[in-house]
């Protein structure tokens, strides 16, 4: 098979490591080889951060370029918007609805684009929306984001309900397992 | 079984299958999680030194008392270390020794984009290259190997997306080697007599190096019948040739990159019709080649600035342009920025209240200088603020400037004791009205919270030696030493102030743990009565990432605080003058 990309953006600090270390060890145990490339040190502080997730029969570039990503999974709209050119003509973008402006717009430097979602969907590409921040407090903590995305992108994949949780026990703290299952059962049952 | 791995985690798989004993690192983006997993096996000691220079002849000594030795840094960290390194490149090693380090193409997280691999010529000493998480293991234990069998430092090179990336590795069992120490001046003690006579060594040491790298399958070519293209490439960018280029064109992979294999090279470059060389930053492999009298494409087409990719090499190389959906409109940029609760914020606006000038320093402190606060007027490297503020003064004297300029050094715990302490004697010794603020979090904190000489703390996270700032600074000639709350912005400006209006040196240390320390007790959010905000904006002047200005019911703009982010810190409560903010 053609190798398949996934994208995870979103603010440093939201918890995107969890969500590639979470499908590295699915897509692994599915077989694939597979790489993930993340980013460390000054973009963690509030900056825009992006992890790379790729997988098939041999993988050689750890990082995704433009025009190739099949999925984009994100964190924040904006930052949808932002690496929107990454994606395939035909692919898809899950995204949270919740917007967390930068500091650009905080100051006034710059306004935050009105209407983004639907000016994300104008592109032509698949986009699947949810406001995960409330899904996740309903789940039990606003910081389980991560795992109502991960349960909303696990539709456009035909592994089994089962590999997804034998992914979330084994990269989850024991304490939080209960949480974050609930949190991707509520991102993966969402209807808009 | 395989599994996926870090490329710094599985370099420090390959340290423990080493038998690598002792460990000594500053922490640096990308090079930091080496240390880190090696911190997590029993069987390696490490530590955190205060720099550098240290860690790497703490390691020397370790390799001379005969236990394999290993220490890890960034690119601008071999600059630091650059002196030892230097001449363990004539002395050689007992046990092995390996020298990590992580350049960063791009600057992700780096103030300069310098290419190691002239540090690697520079010391006339070995350099291997992984191109994925399983080379960064295989090739750390092939170092020790090397570095005992031809009595040299290696360095092993990492880059961003070979340290940050996961790939599949296979682990294998620890191996231990020790020697014994024999006294050998002629070998160890480089004064001239000794140095003079280890010179030739070092360069039949290189000539030696360089027929293993002929032979021994280090560096290797991977053959397309027919192909008439080829490509001389390395590291990561192997992986982008690999994958653009990988069916038909053929390539020599250079796990080696110091010394080169000249014969390789010339007789790679006959068997195919075009050569390109793919190689991030400096054109090291290319000017070798061409030194050869070989016809290479390398800097004419591709960037010497920044990154590479798969794509980059499909447009450079093959005229090809991606396809892509693009958005239509600019999106506002999300620069990195001092978290909420940072105690940074409240020393760095009162800096700007006092208009101050900032010469700066390397780590979190330096997102001060980003837009509201905007006050930082210098940062060029590790402990230049306090030896910078030294030479701005003393000019300012030789030219005869009285003029009020408010002068400060910005400098943090973990980079004052890497090296701003020299920087500190020498305001002492050399008497210029010099004002350093060390901005004390208790944590080394943009590399991701390392402890440091001023933590108390060790790598481990047990109680270690605590070096006591205050005193260190009277130790060093300074009388004022002041300490100040950064969440009390006007004691802040007071003692500021005061320091920078007497005629002595002074130190002001600014106090307060990282608010992203686990120990630390945050306050109940902060909230805006709306009916009390003016929308004046003033709270907008500290840059917190958790206020924003926000349309309330009636359409009327208001400041509100994000309550998952605010941590209580108080410094917006002390900027409003209506009392909303509670």
């Amino acid at each position: 098979m053609n190798t398949k990309n996934i994208m995870i953006v979103g603010v440093g600090g939201q918890g995107s490591l969890l969500a590639s270390k979470l499908l590295g060890h699915l897509l692994l145990k599915k077989g694939y080889d597979v790489k993930v490339s993340e980013v460390h040190g000054m973009s963690q502080r509030g900056g825009s951060v992006v992890t790379y997730v790729r997988y098939g029969e041999k993988v050689f570039s750890p990082i995704i370029d433009k025009g190739e990503a099949d999925f984009i999974v994100s964190f924040e709209p904006l930052e949808a918007a932002r690496w929107i050119s990454y994606l395939k003509k035909d692919g898809c973008v899950v995204t949270n609805t919740v917007q967390t402006d930068p500091m650009t717009v905080i100051t006034g430097a710059a306004e935050y684009p009105a209407d983004i979602v639907s000016k994300i969907s104008a592109t032509g590409v698949k986009t699947d929306a949810l406001n995960c921040l409330e899904l996740a407090a309903q789940a039990g903590s606003v910081k389980a984001v991560n795992l109502v995305l991960l349960g909303r992108l696990s539709h456009y994949f035909d592994f089994d309900k089962s590999d997804w949780e034998e992914a979330i026990v084994a990269c989850v703290p024991a304490k939080f397992l209960e949480l974050n299952k609930k949190a991707f059962d509520l991102g993966l049952n969402y209807t808009a | 079984m395989k599994e996926l791995m870090l490329g710094n985690k599985a370099a420090a798989r390959g340290l423990f299958e080493a038998g690598v004993s002792f460990v000594s690192s500053y922490p640096g983006t990308p090079s930091t999680e080496i240390t880190e997993e090696a911190a997590k096996y029993d069987e390696i000691y490490c530590e955190w030194a205060p720099n550098e220079k240290v860690a790497m002849e703490a390691a020397f000594g370790a390799s001379l008392s005969g236990v394999r030795s290993f220490c890890g840094m960034k690119h601008v960290g071999l600059n630091v270390a650059a002196d030892p390194l230097y001449t363990m490149s004539y002395t050689g090693v007992n046990a092995g020794l390996v020298v990590g380090v992580a350049d960063d193409a791009g600057m992700h997280s780096s103030q300069n984009e310098q290419d190691s691999r002239r540090h690697a010529i520079g010391a006339k000493v070995p350099m291997l290259e992984p191109s994925d998480s399983e080379e960064a293991l295989e090739f750390a234990k092939l170092a020790y190997e090397l570095s005992e069998e031809y009595d040299t430092p290696v360095l092993l090179k990492m880059c961003t997306r070979v340290a940050h990336s996961q790939s599949l590795v296979e682990t294998s069992s620890r191996n231990v080697v020790e020697k014994t120490y024999e006294k050998n001046p002629a070998k160890y003690s480089m004064a001239p007599a000794n140095a003079i006579r280890r010179h030739p060594f070092v360069e039949e040491r290189m000539r030696k190096l360089a027929e293993y790298g002929e032979t021994s399958g280090i560096n290797r070519v991977e053959k397309v019948e027919g192909a008439k293209r080829g490509f001389i490439t390395s590291s990561t960018s192997y992986q982008y040739v690999k994958e653009v280029f990988g069916n038909d064109s053929s390539i020599l992979k250079l796990g080696m990159v110091n010394p080169l294999p000249d014969k390789l090279l010339v007789d790679f470059a006959k068997s195919v019709e075009e050569v390109y060389v793919v190689e991030e930053l400096d054109p090291v492999i290319e000017e070798h080649c061409k030194a050869l009298g070989l016809t290479v494409h390398g800097k004419d087409i591709l960037p010497i600035c920044g990154e590479f990719s798969q794509g980059l090499l499909r447009e450079c190389i093959l005229g090809e342009k991606a396809e892509y959906p693009e958005f239509g409109e600019a999106t506002p940029v999300r620069p990195p920025v001092m978290c909420a609760g940072c105690p940074h914020r409240g020393l760095f606006y009162s800096l700007k209240k006092l208009n101050c000038t900032v010469l700066g320093d390397i780590g979190c402190y330096t997102l001060g200088g980003t837009p509201p606060l905007g006050m930082m007027d210098m940062t060029l490297c590790m402990g230049a603020s306090v030896s910078a503020v030294h030479g701005f003064n003393r000019a300012r004297e030789l030219k005869n400037e009285t003029d009020k300029k408010n002068i400060v050094a910005v400098i943090g715990d973990s980079t004052f004791m890497h090296s701003g302490m020299t920087g500190l004697a020498n305001i002492a010794y050399n008497m210029t009205n010099s004002t350093v603020i060390i901005v004390d979090n208790s944590i080394t904190g943009m590399t991701g919270h390392q402890q440091n000489p001023t933590t108390g703390y060790n790598i481990k996270g047990d109680p270690a030696g605590k070096i006591d700032l205050e005193a260190l600074c009277h130790a060093l000639g300074f009388e004022r030493v002041s300490v100040v709350d950064p969440y009390d912005l006007s004691q802040c400006e007071k003692v500021i102030g005061e320091e920078l209006g007497v005629d002595a040196p002074s130190v002001i240390i600014s106090r307060r743990p990282c608010a992203l320390l686990k120990y630390v007790k945050h306050n109940p959010p902060l909230c805006v009565d709306s009916e009390k905000c003016k929308s004046c904006k003033s709270c907008m002047r500290i840059g917190c990432p958790a206020i924003s200005m926000k349309a309330d019911g009636t359409g009327t703009v208001k400041a509100v605080i994000d309550k998952t982010q605010c941590t209580g810190c108080g410094i917006c409560k002390q900027m409003c003058a209506f009392s909303a903010i509670s």
